[in-house]
Parts: C-alpha cells; sequence; structure tokens
C-alpha cells in the first residue's frame, strides 16, 4: 500500500490501564485504548467526525497527563489527544472513571423513553447495548420514589421524505449534524432550542436534502434517525447481513445487505476506509426494491407461433435460443451488447459466448454513448490498469496536490469519489478544478475551480490546462468524454505531457469489469487485444478451440446499424435502455428489424417485449459476481439471497453455448456457475503482451468512420451558435437521482430528488421566461428555467434522465445544439 | 481598611456622569496618551505588574492572558469584551457601563494598543438594550472626539470598536460561546484547545476580559502598577465592585480593595434588615458556593474565599436572612441553570433537568433522608463531568447548602413541605393587607 510507514520517532508512548501502548502521535486516548483492547464508551465521537465532546460518555481519569501533572478532574478521552508518559485509566481500572461514565449513562437515560421494544435500533443500539455494558441496571430518575418525569414530543417529524426523526430518543450527540456539515457539506440539519429541549431542527423551508441524507441514519447511535423505507419493518436479530457491493455507480462502495426471510429489508453502508470509508449514497442505500418489482422475470419465455411471448422451460428456452442463434449466424452474424450492469463473470461469459461460440467480435458493453476513440483510449490507457499497477486510487485523490474533472460531476455520477474529493479538500489538501460548463453545487462544495467550458470543447481546454499539470495531478474522465471528439485524446496526451496521473470514471458499475474481461469489439479478456495474432492464440489455446475470430468487430452502434441494415442476423442483448443509447430511435429501428434477438433482463422491458427468447436474470442480491470499480479495484461478492430461480447470465449463456455446441456451432462455454468462471478468468490470467496503443487501431478507427463522420457534422452545427442567440450548445448528464429504472419502486427516494430544471444564463432567463422550451433535432422539452451564474455563455443545461424519455430521446445528444424559446403559459 | 476606593465608580455621582465631556473633565482619555508613549510590550508589563486579576470571576491574570496573544501570527489580532453579565445576583458590570462607560471605551483602547489589536468588540447582554444604547452612545462620542478610529491622538494607532448585542443566553457569557455568538452561530462553547489566544474570534489570536477587568486598565497606566498594587491583599490586588443585594438595607455597588470583609461592607451597607439576622450569602453569584454568618470575616479576596470552599467570582454578594428557605432559594437558582443549559453536553442538559424534579420533590417534603444524598451523588455526577463550568455552577448551590443546612432540608421532609413562609421575606412583609 501507498501509505508510509510511521516514522518511530512520531510514536508516543502512553500508559493505559497499567499497559503501554504506542501510538502515532495525536492519536486520541479512546482510540488509543482500543489498541489494547479497551473499549471506552462513548456516543458523539465517530472516527471519521471531528471531536465535540458533547455526550462526555467517554470520560477516564488521567492521573498524569505526560508532564508529571494530572488532570484534576476526569476527561473526555474522545477529544484528548496523547502525550508521552501520559497514564490513563480507564473504568477498568478508575473507579473515578466507572462512575463517572455510569453517572453520564445514567442521565442520557432519563429523558430516553423506554421503548425499546418497538424502536427500530433496538436490538443494534450504541445506546442500549453500552447502557448494559457501562451503566446500572436500575433508573433511579423514575423509580418508585422518584418517579421522574421525561421530557417527550410528538413524534415524529419528517427532516426530509426520507429520514424522520423521533425527538424523544435523541441524545444530541450531533452526529447527524457533523456529518450533514463536515462530510457530505449539506448542513440543512442543525441544532435549535437549547437545554433538555434542544433538538435537531431543521428551517422551514428546507429539508434536509442530501445525496447522502442516508448515512445519518447509519451513525445515530440511538433510534432518532430512522427511514420511511426500514422504519417498523424489521428487527435487527431477524435479519441476516451479507456484504455486498453497491450497483448503481462505479465507485464500487462496499455496502452491507440486510435481508430476512429471502427479501432485502434495508442496506448500510459497508466499512472500506480504502474505496468509501463508511458513507454511500442513498441511492446505493435506498434503490433496491428495484429487484422486488411486480414486473420482475422469473422464468424464461420464448416467442410462439401466434407472435406472443409464452412462459418456457429453461432447456426449452435454451434449445429454441441456439436454433435461432445458429440461423442468425449464418444469416450474417449475431452481435452481443451486455449493458453496464453486468458483472465481472458474466461480462466474461458474454465475451467468451461471442469469441467461441458465435465466432464474432461484434460485442460491446457500452450501452451509451460511445465513440472508436473512446474504444481505443480504454485500449491504451484503461484496461488491466489498478491499485495493484499504480493505478489512480481513492487515497491518491486525497494526497493528490491538484485533481482536474473533465465530463466528470462527481456527486451525481460517482458518490465515493465526490465525498472523498471533499474530505481532502477540507483538509486543505487537494485543489480542484473542473472543466465543466458551470459551477454545480457539488463543485461549489469542492470549492471547486471553474474552467468554463461548453461542451464539446473540452479537449481544447484540456490541452489548455496542460501548463498547470505535473505528476503530482490527477486527471479524472468522465465517460461522458466519449461524446467528445479528441477529448480522451487530449486528456491522455496532457498526460503524457505533463506526467499528471489519469483516471477513466464510467457511470455503471459493470462497465470496467466488463472492459477487462473483453465485451469490446477490439478486446478480449484479460485485455488481449484482438489485433494481436499472439493474444489471440494464447486465448484459443487456454479456451481449447481452434482459432477465434480475427476480424475487427463492431462497436454497439454499428451493431445496430448493422441490425437496421440487415447485415446482421440477431442480437443477444441484456440490461439495454434504448433511451440510453446514443440514438434511441436508431436503437428501436435495429431492435424492429433484427431477425432473432435473444434478451436478458431482470424486469419486463420494451427489449424484453420486442424478443424471441427471454431469459431472466439474477439482481446483485441474488448471485455472487464482481464488480470492477473505476480504480481498477477488484470488488468481490457472494450472493445474500439463495433463489433457485435467479440465475446469472453465464448460467443461461452456458446453457445456450451447450445447445449450439450440439448443433456444430461453436464450443461450450465451459462453466456453468460463478465459481467455475471465477476459476477460469483466474487460470487464463491477464495479458502480459504488449498493450494496444492507439495508433495501432487504425482498423478499429477506419471501421467506426460512420461515427466520426456524425460528430463532425455536430461539430459544424456548433458553429453556428456563435452566430444564433437562441441557439445553444447542449449540457447534460444524469443526476443521482432521476428516473432510472433501478431507483423503480421506492417513491420516498425518489422525493429526494432535485427538481428537474433547465439552467441558463441570466440573460437567456430574462429573455425566455421562468419556463422554457428547448427544442432539438430529437425533439422539444419544456422545463422550469433557473439562472447558474457562471454558465458558459452559449451553453444550457439540462439533466439528463429527469423527464420524459430523457435527453436523448426527447431533445438531442449531448453537445449539439439546441433552440430555447420561452414557454408562456406552460406550467413544465 | 475598610475605607471605599471611588475608581470605576468615581463618576457615577456626577451630573451626567456618563458623558464624554464629565468623564474628560474628570481626566477622562489621559491615560491613552500615557499609553501610546509606552510600547505595548510594556502596556502589557505595567498591567502585569500590577497583578489586576481577571474580573469576570476566574480570576486569571490580565498581563499574562494579553502576553499569550502570538505576536509572530499574521492574522489580525481581537479584543472581546465580556459584557454578557447574566449570573444571577452578578450587577456590577451594567451599573459601571451606565454610570461610567467611557472609562471602558478608554480601557479598549489601551489594551488593544496593547495586544496589537485593531478591532475590538463589546458584547453586551441583550436584554439590557438601555445599556446598550448608552455604550453605543459613548463609543460614538469618543468616535467624534479622536478617540476612536484612524490615527488615535496622532500616535499612528488605529482602532474600530464593535458594540455587539448578545440574544439572551446565560452561556454566552462563557468566553467560547460568546465567540460562537460573535461569529453568528450558536451560542455553544467551545471545544478547546486551540484556546481563544490561539485561535479565537474568526479563528484569530483573541483576548477576551470583562468589563471590570479592561475599565480597571486606564487607572493602572495613569497611575501607575504600584498604585494598584497598593490596595488589595497579596494576591489578590486593586479595587473591586462588590455588589450586594438582597436583605440589606442599602443595597448596591461598593467599590472597595479586595480583601474587604463581609461585615464591613454590611457595616457601610447599614447592615441586614432590621430586626432580622445573616442567614446565608453568596460571595459571587449562584455559581459561587453560598456561606453563611460564620464566614463573615472571610477576606473577601481570591484566596480568602478560596479557602473557606467557595470562590470569589464576581463579588456578587446576596444576602439572605433567617426568613429565606434555603431550600426554596436553592432551587429557584437550578431553575435558571436548567433554563440556561445550552443542551450540548449531558450532565449538564440532563443533569439539570433531573435536580429541579428532585429538589422541587424535597420542597414540597417529599422523600426522605436518602434523596439527600442521591441529589448529592447527582451534584457529582455532574460537577467536573460537563463539558464548562455552567454544569459546575449548577451544582454549588445545592451541595454547599446540603452541607451548610442538612437540618434544613430535613425539616421540609418531617414538616411535609416548606416550613417558611416566603412571604416573610419579601420587601413588604410585615405589611401583609389581610381581607
Amino acid at each position: 500500500m501507498s501509505a508510509p510507514e510511521i516514522e518511530k520517532s512520531d510514536l508516543v508512548t502512553v500508559t493505559i490501564d497499567g499497559v503501554q501502548v504506542s501510538v502515532p502521535k495525536d492519536t486520541l486516548v479512546i482510540r488509543a485504548a482500543e489498541q489494547i483492547g479497551v473499549q471506552v464508551p462513548r456516543f458523539c465521537d465517530h472516527p471519521l467526525l471531528a471531536p465535540v465532546g458533547a455526550c462526555r460518555q467517554c470520560l477516564v481519569d488521567v492521573p498524569d497527563a505526560g508532564n508529571g501533572r494530572g488532570f484534576p478532574k476526569p476527561q473526555a478521552s474522545c477529544t484528548l489527544p496523547v502525550a508521552d508518559g501520559m497514564v490513563v485509566s480507564t473504568q477498568v481500572t478508575s473507579p473515578v472513571a466507572d462512575k463517572a461514565q455510569q453517572g453520564v449513562m445514567e442521565l442520557l437515560l432519563i429523558n430516553h423513553p423506554l421503548d425499546c421494544p418497538v424502536c427500530d435500533k433496538g436490538g443494534e443500539c450504541p445506546l442500549q447495548n453500552q447502557a448494559m455494558s457501562n451503566g446500572r441496571g436500575e433508573s433511579r430518575f423514575s423509580d418508585d420514589r422518584n418517579r421522574g418525569v421525561k421530557r417527550t414530543f410528538p413524534k415524529p417529524i419528517n427532516l426530509s421524505p426520507t429520514v424522520l426523526l423521533d425527538r424523544e430518543r435523541c441524545i444530541v450527540c450531533q452526529r447527524c449534524t457533523r456529518f450533514a456539515d463536515e462530510i457530505a457539506g449539506d448542513p440543512f440539519i442543525a441544532l435549535i432550542e437549547r437545554g433538555a429541549q434542544q433538538q435537531i431542527g431543521i428551517a422551514e423551508d428546507a429539508p434536509f436534502l442530501s445525496y447522502f441524507s442516508g448515512n445519518v441514519i447509519q451513525i445515530c447511535p440511538v433510534g432518532a434517525l430512522t427511514s420511511e423505507q426500514y422504519r417498523f419493518r424489521s428487527r435487527p436479530f431477524d435479519l441476516v447481513s451479507t456484504p455486498g457491493v453497491a450497483e448503481h455507480d462505479a465507485c464500487g462502495s462496499a455496502i452491507r445487505v440486510d435481508h430476512r426471510r429471502g427479501k432485502v429489508l434495508r442496506r448500510q453502508a459497508g466499512d472500506d476506509p480504502a474505496v468509501n470509508e463508511e458513507w454511500i449514497t442513498d441511492k446505493d442505500r435506498f434503490a433496491f426494491a428495484y429487484a422486488q418489482a411486480d414486473d420482475r422475470l422469473t422464468y424464461p419465455q420464448v416467442r410462439d407461433e401466434d407472435g406472443t411471448l409464452r412462459p418456457a422451460s429453461w432447456p426449452e428456452a435454451f434449445a429454441v435460443a441456439a436454433r435461432g442463434l445458429a440461423a442468425a449466424r449464418d444469416a450474417g452474424g449475431v452481435g452481443v451488447l451486455t449493458g453496464g450492469r453486468v458483472t465481472v463473470e458474466d461480462a466474461y461469459a458474454y465475451a467468451k459466448f461471442a469469441r467461441a461460440t458465435l465466432g464474432t467480435n461484434d460485442i460491446d458493453f457500452r450501452a451509451r454513448p460511445l465513440s472508436g476513440e473512446e474504444a481505443d483510449f480504454l485500449a491504451a490507457h484503461v484496461v488491466l490498469t489498478g491499485p495493484d499497477l499504480g493505478a489512480v486510487t481513492y487515497d491518491d485523490l486525497e494526497s493528490a496536490a491538484k485533481v482536474v474533472l473533465v465530463g466528470l460531476e462527481p456527486e451525481d455520477e460517482a458518490g465515493a469519489i465526490f465525498l472523498r474529493l471533499r474530505k481532502s479538500v477540507l483538509a486543505g489538501g487537494t485543489e480542484v478544478v473542473a472543466v465543466a460548463p458551470y459551477t454545480t453545487r457539488g463543485l461549489e462544495k469542492l470549492s471547486a475551480r471553474l474552467v468554463p467550458t461548453l461542451p464539446g470543447d473540452e479537449a481544447a481546454a484540456l490541452t489548455a490546462l496542460g501548463s498547470e499539470l505535473d505528476a503530482a495531478t490527477v486527471v479524472l474522465a468522465g465517460e461522458r468524454l466519449a461524446t467528445v471528439p479528441g477529448a480522451l485524446t487530449a486528456a491522455a496526451a496532457v498526460a503524457a505531457t505533463t506526467g499528471a496521473r489519469l483516471a477513466w470514471v464510467p457511470r455503471r458499475a459493470g462497465d470496467r469489469g466488463a472492459l477487462e474481461a473483453g465485451c469490446l469489439p477490439t478486446l478480449l479478456p484479460g485485455g488481449r487485444p484482438v489485433a494481436d495474432a499472439t493474444a489471440r492464440v494464447d486465448l484459443a489455446t487456454a479456451w481449447g478451440v481452434g482459432s477465434l475470430p480475427e476480424a475487427p468487430g463492431r462497436d454497439a452502434d454499428a451493431i445496430l446499424a448493422a441490425l437496421a441494415a440487415g447485415e446482421l442476423g440477431g442480437l443477444v442483448v441484456g440490461g439495454v435502455d434504448p433511451d440510453d443509447t446514443a440514438d434511441p430511435a436508431v436503437t428501436r429501428a435495429a431492435l424492429g428489424a433484427a431477425a432473432f434477438v435473444v434478451a436478458f433482463d431482470l424486469r419486463r422491458t420494451e427489449v424484453t417485449d420486442s424478443a424471441d427468447v427471454v431469459f431472466p436474470v439474477a439482481p446483485t442480491s441474488d448471485k455472487s459476481g464482481t464488480f470492477v470499480n473505476w480504480e481498477g479495484r477488484v470488488r468481490p461478492w457472494e450472493a445474500a439471497l439463495r433463489n433457485p430461480a435467479s440465475l446469472p447470465e453465464l448460467r443461461a449463456l452456458s446453457g445456450i453455448a451447450a445447445e449450439l455446441a450440439a448443433l456444430g456451432v461453436g464450443a461450450p462455454l465451459g462453466f456453468r456457475t460463478v465459481e467455475e468462471a471465477r476459476a477460469e478468468m483466474e487460470q487464463i490470467g491477464p495479458w502480459d503482451g504488449p498493450r494496444a496503443t492507439t495508433t495501432d487501431n487504425s482498423v478499429t478507427t477506419t471501421d467506426n468512420s460512420a461515427t466520426t463522420t456524425d460528430n463532425s457534422a455536430t461539430t459544424t452545427d456548433n458553429s453556428a451558435t456563435t452566430t444564433d442567440n437562441s441557439a445553444l450548445r447542449l449540457a447534460t448528464w444524469k443526476q443521482l437521482l432521476d428516473n432510472g429504472s433501478m431507483q423503480d419502486g421506492d417513491k420516498y427516494l425518489k422525493a429526494t430528488a432535485r427538481t428537474p430544471v433547465a439552467l441558463v444564463s441570466a440573460a437567456l432567463y430574462d429573455a425566455y421566461g421562468p419556463t422554457v422550451t428547448l427544442t432539438g433535432d430529437r425533439g422539444s422539452v419544456t422545463l422550469p428555467a433557473e439562472i447558474a451564474d457562471d454558465l458558459v455563455d452559449g451553453a444550457v443545461w439540462v439533466p439528463a434522465n429527469s423527464v420524459g424519455n430523457g435527453v436523448l430521446a426527447d431533445l438531442a445528444s449531448p453537445g449539439s445544439t439546441v433552440t430555447i424559446s420561452g414557454a408562456e403559459g406552460v406550467h413544465g | 481598611m475598610s475605607t471605599l476606593t471611588p475608581v470605576l465608580s468615581d463618576t457615577w455621582d456626577a451630573e451626567q456622569g456618563w458623558k464624554l465631556s464629565t468623564y474628560a473633565a474628570r481626566g477622562g482619555y489621559d491615560a491613552l496618551d500615557a499609553a501610546f508613549a509606552m510600547s505595548p510590550d510594556d502596556v502589557i508589563t505595567a498591567v502585569k505588574d500590577s497583578g489586576l486579576r481577571g474580573r469576570g470571576g476566574a480570576g486569571f491574570p490580565t498581563g499574562m492572558k494579553w502576553s499569550f496573544i502570538p505576536q509572530d501570527n499574521p492574522k489580525p489580532k481581537y479584543l472581546v469584551v465580556n459584557a454578557d453579565e447574566s449570573e444571577p445576583g452578578t450587577c456590577k458590570d451594567i451599573p459601571l457601563m451606565m454610570g461610567n462607560p467611557h472609562v471602558l471605551v478608554e480601557g479598549v483602547i489601551i489594551s488593544s494598543y496593547a495586544i496589537r489589536a485593531n478591532k475590538a468588540f463589546i458584547y453586551i447582554r441583550g436584554e439590557v438594550v438601555h445599556v446598550i444604547r448608552r455604550v453605543q452612545a459613548a463609543v460614538a462620542e469618543a468616535y467624534a472626539a479622536g478617540h476612536l478610529g484612524k490615527d488615535i491622538h496622532g500616535s499612528g494607532y488605529d482602532l474600530d470598536v464593535v458594540v455587539h448585542a448578545g440574544a439572551g443566553a446565560y452561556i454566552c457569557g462563557e468566553e467560547t460561546a460568546l465567540l460562537e455568538g460573535l461569529e453568528g452561530r450558536r451560542g455553544q462553547p467551545r471545544l478547546r484547545p486551540p484556546f481563544p489566544a490561539v485561535a479565537g474570534l474568526y479563528a484569530s489570536p483573541t483576548v477576551i476580559n470583562n468589563v471590570e477587568s479592561i475599565a480597571s486598565v486606564p487607572a493602572i497606566v495613569k497611575n501607575g502598577a504600584a498604585w494598584f498594587a497598593s490596595m488589595g491583599t497579596e494576591k489578590s490586588k486593586g479595587h473591586g465592585i462588590f455588589s450586594l443585594s438582597g436583605h440589606v438595607a442599602r443595597p448596591g455597588q461598593y467599590e472597595a480593595p479586595l480583601g474587604i470583609t463581609l461585615r464591613e461592607l454590611l457595616d457601610l451597607a447599614g447592615g441586614g434588615r432590621a430586626g432580622h439576622q445573616l442567614k446565608f450569602w453568596t460571595p459571587g453569584g449562584s455559581s459561587t458556593p453560598l456561606l453563611t454568618a460564620e464566614h463573615l470575616d472571610v477576606p473577601l479576596d481570591f484566596e480568602g474565599v478560596g479557602a473557606v470552599g467557595s470562590m470569589l467570582g464576581t463579588r456578587a454578594l446576596q444576602i439572605f436572612d433567617e426568613t429565606v428557605c434555603v431550600v426554596r432559594a436553592v432551587l429557584r437558582w437550578t431553575e435558571f441553570y436548567k433554563h440556561e443549559s445550552c443542551g450540548k453536553c449531558t450532565p449538564c442538559r440532563e443533569g439539570t433537568w433531573w435536580l429541579v424534579q428532585a429538589l422541587t420533590r424535597l420542597e414540597h417534603g417529599q422523600g426522605s433522608e436518602a434523596d439527600l444524598d442521591q441529589l448529592l451523588d447527582q451534584c457529582d455526577n455532574i460537577l467536573g463531568r460537563s463539558f464548562c463550568a455552567l454544569g459546575d455552577g449548577a451544582t454549588s448551590p445545592i451541595s454547599s447548602s446540603i452541607a451548610h443546612f442538612r437540618d434544613e432540608y430535613l425539616a421540609h421532609l418531617t414538616h411535609g413541605g416548606c416550613p417558611f413562609d416566603p412571604a416573610r421575606s419579601t420587601a413588604w412583609a410585615g405589611r401583609e393587607v389581610t381581607a
């Protein structure tokens, strides 16, 4: 690891309960005590929050502060740093400390309700647990003699659509308010009133709307904060907890899936100091109901002779799919679109299925706008990198002097990156520079310096930034750069010339793993270049097949075009929403034109409706799997639920491959379970030959000539912007919470999403009013307008998937030109 | 001794004593030129040599506090005057600011000069609007006369003074809570370290002094440290305002050397109520453990009062005669602490909630002697366990009253309620009209 060895001279030796322990200087006594196995009870203390010393539960006796003199009064061990020679007596050895702790505990409980039997926290409650370990068994306040009167509040109140507060349970430790202020940067909850009436509150017109609000529920040491989703749903001791990895973004955040009798009831943040620390986004926490939706597919379906989809047995579906694919293979070939949600194991199965079974390189994981330049960039600079090989990590973001964000809005698109950057910015460590159209709320919280850039101009902006980059700089390039010709090339060039480190950040959890597993037309599993004959032979040998296709494959856009043109005979598609693709109309046309479609999906979609064979797939809770996050860090997890009808894609692909092999087409996959797939991938290993370079892939580049011409058309469009005041370049990205189908089923979470607005300059707002209509080559969108103070001239920003079918379907592609007009009388 | 030493209160009896003209006619603002003739460090040395100790209650040496300001810190330095006088019984700063606001303003200028601050704040308790207006008027007069602003008296020294009105919270008398309030935040004490001298107001080096401490500085500069040190006792030097209230013939402020006794002060004040005897008293406000008639000859300096288990505090002498029920008085004080607890830490927030209920039961004669011990145990769990001194102060009247008047608590229990007639302790006692 990159953490520097702790110098001997930085260690401080203290004696706690008679045991000597050496800890780094500035360590707090409460944590030094943990080193010798002494747990001092605490509530307000949290290792990731600044010390506050409010609850006074962690009082210890300090007979010698290191200077020969002791403290006359017990000290809060959560605010006291160690000093050399300090002597500390905790509750274990000091009657004074023990009595102080018992006294504080008794006081904490006098106004705390005895509603543990109906409290969600009961069973996992730090107050309950520590009252047992460090408190007295009986209350002296509300016993027969005293009959003390507790403070009460009407219960509960909503801090936000998801977070509820039971004020009488609150011990005002300020963990939640400190989290909101110090970590998330959304200080919309604060202490109000005083004395025993002191409580957490919100301003009347400002609910606790934060993308990270759920974390306060998890760190609340009592049952004061609960979520609408989980409140009264279950008892902690009935839950089974399984570690998992969040599937909503490419951060690879560790989560804990809490389930009971085959049903996920809640998700909590896992504790991974190298990745997400102890925080996750609200999407990672609350968006899991989609997997339990009514339209979840639970059995295979085949298209009957009358044209309708009917349920089928797994063997029948395998056979029907195999027959159809064999025919389609003969009628021009089969393309494979895996979508960006796949696990590495499933992606590997798709990759092998395409090459070894279907005999094609027509495979792409990118169910979104893409480019040939991007594929080259991924092959040259991204695949096969990882923390072990010196790639950029979260820790590097924290230690970097400067982080340049381009094509990436971390608060919306990569929450864990946002929080880690903010941590470093607040500590004074990192300067954030954003190549973006305006200073977003997230960038404001990062104190980011904006390099105002029109969408499409990122390449020039990056090149211009070159002079201030050096080896202490990290450039984070978001996947959106794929839509900007030259931007990824410029990022790579600027990194190469300045020594700055470069990382690529996709949005979807499966993208990076699919890249490694070979779901690109130019790359085989393990990063083996298709164009490299040695690599093909290496893999063919490992797979035990005669040869692998050497013809360069089509990327997703080309696959769709070929389907529409009748050049391809069939399609294997998993988890692709047409509205996410570069041109939804083209995608729909291609699906309609395809002679034979095998679809894999979790829920019924328009793709499964038009498919010939439909296979249900398991959600991440139902299967083991692995994601590779943006760092290249491998994030495996085991299945939380055992659902025999819920199978990973690789099982179905293996079944189809077996049937195809029986028909004399290709080779069987050779694995049927995640474990077998993992073993095979382990055995094959990564490519150790020369990596593809951008220049090597001239073939691919010509292949994508169609895409390139498209882009040039966009570029010429843009030249019009300067002359026409109402023509604007479209800036857009998906907000964390929007109409994404994996947020379905949770109305509370949805209610915390930001209101969709079009962001315009003040001049345009004055010209076109509070409601504007934007018109692009695919349609019009009417939205309330808001002014973004520093929005770059000639741009308009809209959320990509918060209204209608999304920007790609309803308006235009990102970076292209749209016109603005006032929408009088329309209340958008 | 036992003679009064009117320094701060010198002009209180003058016609319009609060006016700049009155103050100037008696030599006001002369100390400024004396101070500007000295180096800032020499001013600090003079204040150190005088032995002036903080008049806000804790008695920390003022000159030493000033010398803690790191002069190599590039941030601006601030002087903050704590005029949030809210302690029950304490009434010295408010009369001082009413009677002689200019001595405070002059003290602010000299003190700011000494610590090299160019901005000073006077944080006045929000309820006393008349005092805020008077100090604002004095500051305006001082600006108009060239005592404030740019290049004061041609010395090249600049100072701006802001009179800030608090929002009414006892906790804001705690210096770090005051700073929070001054910064526009919720008034709750801050974690220390860092101490205000290093990172106080706006994270800059800050000196926070009580009104009376700062107001004492001009006379020290004008008359010399030796003059100041000639008053008072060995370790508690100088003059101070003693505020007598309660059952005393002539209540009010008596400015006298530290070390004077209550017996001497009562002589000056015409004694207690006619026909009544002293029962108990507080030496420095309700947060200082109360004393009884046997302490009449205790020298009222930091050491003398400390030696009998209490604190000199703010020299707020509340006199209670034998008509007063100590349980009732202590309960009223405890209700004050419950109302004023800021809520930040558990012992004070929850403890005062419990203490009020426990004392109420005792006042109503419910419970047994074991409840007294439990009450003391509760105090032990609050004293020294809370975040700031408010929690400590809340226990002082309880534990000291039980120590001195345990029998009276027990009498409530045997009597089934309070054995006292509360009307007898009122100002209209004996003049009640029965229907």
